[in-house]
């Protein structure tokens, strides 16, 4: 008998978001307008991560021009390099 | 010389505000075409990519003082007729058309209204055609350093009925030092606004091409008008061709429909293997794998390569 | 789409071409009914979308409505090439003087309809073509203007029809070049058109095609007709993979996947594209003795979500040992996005992606990235430096050595593995 299926997250591409900038509210706002593929949420003025979404990333950077420097780092888990400004 | 496109060629973009037809903005200005303005109604005033927009061609035409000589159309199927047409009746010659899934009938009443004021249609559901190194109109090739990775300029001629084949053989040409004078992806509905024997007389033409390579499917009676051109001719190029869908002849695949949507009504139908009887009679050899496109060239070109 | 006869013939009759009195019946007793009222000897036709009625038994001449009945009866469970019957039609039976042929299609050469009109109908025009030339008449039609009548007029004439049979026929053909252009058919034929002993032309059969692409925009007409938008008139009933694929598919407007398994059965599944791509590396596979599970074509920039999902259809198919992802040359799909969509279908089905992937060839956008990732999996890739022929040909090599242990070269794999 066949496995059963699992849904997988983040296999390829985890995000951390620095705590400096989890409460910002306008920050989680402008995020979750840039990102292509939903992986940033605002839920109630906190930056929220989707995981559900992360694989879908397409390493854009819309979410690292937004945010200061060093605060998001998207991680490459395939090659263990991360994109951070 | 090449086919169609030259250095000092200027096109429009007709839906330049839609996500493809950014994208494909970038990369035609990346790659040194001259888009020199776009059209999307009710965006007067904006700009893509440094390309300004206006509401219609007309505004296009007044604002450059000349009209362009080409137009990259990539509105919706419902949409795509008028702005043809509004292409067309504007003075514009050379129109590619991107969009798929137009129907037939829209088709037929652009390309009949394009003979008639001397204009020409590449396409529907085309990417475009490119002279390497000098011109690329459409998402021909994808961006420009891809697309100056698959092409580079020579004296093949390139025709597919697929876009993702024109640049798959291209690069097999390159690969193999020969490069294309003109690489046109002519689109893959049943009716097309310039068919195989319709280009022909353009390669006839240019110094720079001294063979053809052609891809080409079931479907159609595309490959018996070349056949039918080339014996009545006398054309000085030497035609290679690749057919892809021979599994389609297979009893199993009887009532299927693959790729490309072309089947037309006239006559009975070629399978494939009718069809590369047919071309093979008329002197074009087709081959049975890309890889074996360029010895096949090779072998044809003779002292000309 | 195809329709129904049924329906054909109530699309040339809103078009203004004469028609029998018909009845379209889902029952015996409604059969009965309309043999009634007919009042008449009638041929009872079932309505499926194949041909070989007439040979399958599918349609039966009625003296009387109960033999209509029991014709009917038995035709509605009359199964023809694998179709079931919507219904039957009642048709009152003809005292037909002369039969013609009409038609209306798509030159796709000239880029424009032809007419086609023959003064021998009843029988395959394609044949009368070509052993009658003198007696089938054509004409193209210009696309900007409304089919005119003496268009028709012409091609009839030039079968040598005249008299009142000219004059008769010509409004029909016109009539069914205007419905060939109103609603966007691809084929508009009436064989046989006939003209009965009094004079007059019915139509005594009808078959529409229209193009798909025109459904948006003809919702009047086939909701007129009672069809459903979702009602696709497929040539067979699709597989649970299409129609699982397809439900993938339109859940996602990122990229077009399309899989049809239809007539394949073998082990390599194929994940690939685009369109002029699909169909060979298809022939490629088959040429060097691979068994394909499914056909693919893949299109666009799908997201890692619908690369997967369709991935996982394929793998799921009985039979389907490995996956070959190959395509040509990539302008705007993401070929590390389509790698991620692969490795992580084979993922969650607890597969080994090294193991379950049998190539990997996809030259294109961001195939650097691509590369990262597929090494990472231990999956075998290669760049547009190999053909698309020697990867379908790697592809299947690979399956059939890890199909027959007897093959040399697995033991070595063994023993060096």
């Amino acid at each position: 008998m066949a496995p059963p299926e699992q849904g997988l997250e983040a296999v390829f591409i985890e995000v951390e978001v620095d705590d400096s900038i989890a409460n910002d509210a306008e920050l989680a706002k402008k995020l979750e307008e840039v990102c292509p593929v939903d992986i940033f949420a605002d839920e109630d003025g906190h930056v929220a991560i989707v995981r559900s979404a992360l694989d879908e990333c397409v390493l854009c950077e819309l979410c690292l021009e937004a945010a200061p420097d060093g605060a998001i780092r998207i991680k490459t888990l395939y090659d263990g390099t991360e994109l951070v400004r | 010389m090449s086919v169609l496109l030259s250095e000092d060629f200027t096109f429009i973009v007709q839906g330049i505000t839609g996500r493809e037809a950014v994208n494909l903005t970038r990369e035609c200005l990346d790659y040194g075409s001259k888009v020199v303005g776009g059209v999307t109604p009710g965006r007067k005033g904006r700009d893509v990519h440094g390309v300004p927009v206006f509401d219609t061609v007309e505004q296009v035409v007044d604002s450059l003082g000349y009209v362009p000589e080409g137009s990259v159309v990539t509105v919706p199927p419902a949409f795509t007729k008028d702005a043809v047409l509004e292409a067309i009746v504007r003075g514009i010659k050379l129109i590619v058309i991107v969009t798929e899934r137009i129907p037939r009938r829209d088709v037929a009443q652009m390309v009949e209204l394009a003979n008639l004021r001397g204009a020409r249609i590449i396409g529907p559901n085309c990417l475009g055609l490119i002279v390497p190194e000098v011109c690329k109109m459409g998402g021909i090739g994808g961006p420009a350093k891809d697309a100056a990775k698959a092409y580079t300029p020579g004296s093949i001629g390139v025709m597919s009925r697929s876009g993702g084949m024109t640049t798959e053989i291209s690069s097999t040409l390159t690969a193999a030092g020969l490069g294309q004078s003109t690489a046109i992806s002519i689109g893959g509905d049943a009716i097309i606004g310039s068919t195989y024997a319709e280009l022909m007389p353009l390669f006839e033409a240019d110094e720079q091409t001294q063979g053809i390579v052609i891809y080409t499917e079931p479907g159609g009676r595309m490959e018996a008008q070349l056949s039918e051109w080339v014996a009545e001719n006398n054309s000085r190029l030497p035609i290679v061709a690749f057919m892809a869908g021979r599994f389609m002849d297979d009893e199993e695949m009887k009532g299927m429909s693959f790729g490309h949507a072309g089947t037309i009504v006239e006559g009975k139908e070629d399978t494939a293997t009718e069809k590369i009887a047919r071309l093979e009679a008329a002197g074009i050899p087709v081959v049975e794998r890309i890889d074996e496109i360029p010895d096949a060239v090779k072998d044809n070109l003779g002292a000309k390569v | 789409m195809r329709f129904y006869e049924f329906e054909s013939r109530r699309i040339v009759e809103r078009a203004g071409i004469p028609v029998t009195k018909y009845g379209f019946c889902t029952s015996a007793d409604q059969a009965r009914q309309a043999a009634e009222d007919i009042g008449g000897p009638v041929v009872i036709k079932s309505q499926v979308l194949t041909g070989g009625r007439m040979k399958a038994g599918g349609v039966k001449f009625a003296d009387t409505p109960d033999e209509a009945a029991e014709h009917a009866a038995d035709i509605l469970e009359l199964e023809i090439n694998g179709h079931m019957p919507k219904g039957v039609l009642v048709d009152p039976k003809a005292e037909v003087a002369q039969e013609y042929y009409a038609s209306v299609v798509w030159d796709g050469t000239r880029k424009c309809p032809l007419m086609l009109f023959s003064d021998m109908g009843g029988i395959d025009i394609e044949e009368v073509a070509e052993k009658h030339p003198d007696h089938v008449g054509r004409g193209h039609l210009s696309n900007l203007v409304d089919p005119p009548d003496f268009r028709a007029k012409e091609v009839i004439s030039h079968t040598g029809v005249t008299g009142s049979a000219l004059t008769r026929a010509t409004p029909i053909l016109a009539r069914l070049a205007r419905l060939m252009r109103d609603y966007d058919m691809t084929l508009a034929e009436i064989n046989p058109l006939a003209q009965l002993a009094d004079g007059s032309f019915v139509a005594l059969d009808a078959h529409m095609e229209m193009e798909n692409e025109a459904r948006p925009r003809q919702k009047a007409l086939l909701d007129d007709l009672g069809i459903d938008p979702t009602d696709m008139r497929d040539p067979y009933e699709p597989s649970d993979f299409e129609r699982n694929v397809k439900a993938i598919d339109s859940a996602d407007h990122r990229g077009v996947i399309q899989g049809k398994d239809h007539g394949f059965s073998g082990n390599l599944g194929l994940v690939i594209g685009a369109g002029g791509g699909s169909l060979t590396l298809t022939d490629a596979v088959r040429s060097q003795g691979g068994k394909p599970g499914n056909y693919t074509e893949i299109g666009g920039n799908p997201s890692v979500a619908k690369a997967c999902g369709l991935a996982k259809e394929v793998l799921k198919k009985d039979g389907v040992e490995k996956i070959a992802v190959m395509m040509s040359i990539v302008s705007n799909t993401r070929v590390d996005i389509v790698a991620r969509g692969v490795i992580k279908a084979c993922l969650e089905l607890g597969k080994d992606p090294g193991e379950t992937i049998a190539i990997f060839r996809i030259p294109g956008a961001w195939e650097e990235e691509g590369f990262k990732i597929l090494e990472r999996y231990g999956v075998e890739s290669c760049d547009r430096s190999v053909s698309m022929w020697e990867a379908a040909g790697r592809a299947v090599a690979k399956i059939q050595g890890a199909a027959d242990p007897d093959t040399p070269g697995r033991e070595a794999e063994e023993v060096a593995g």
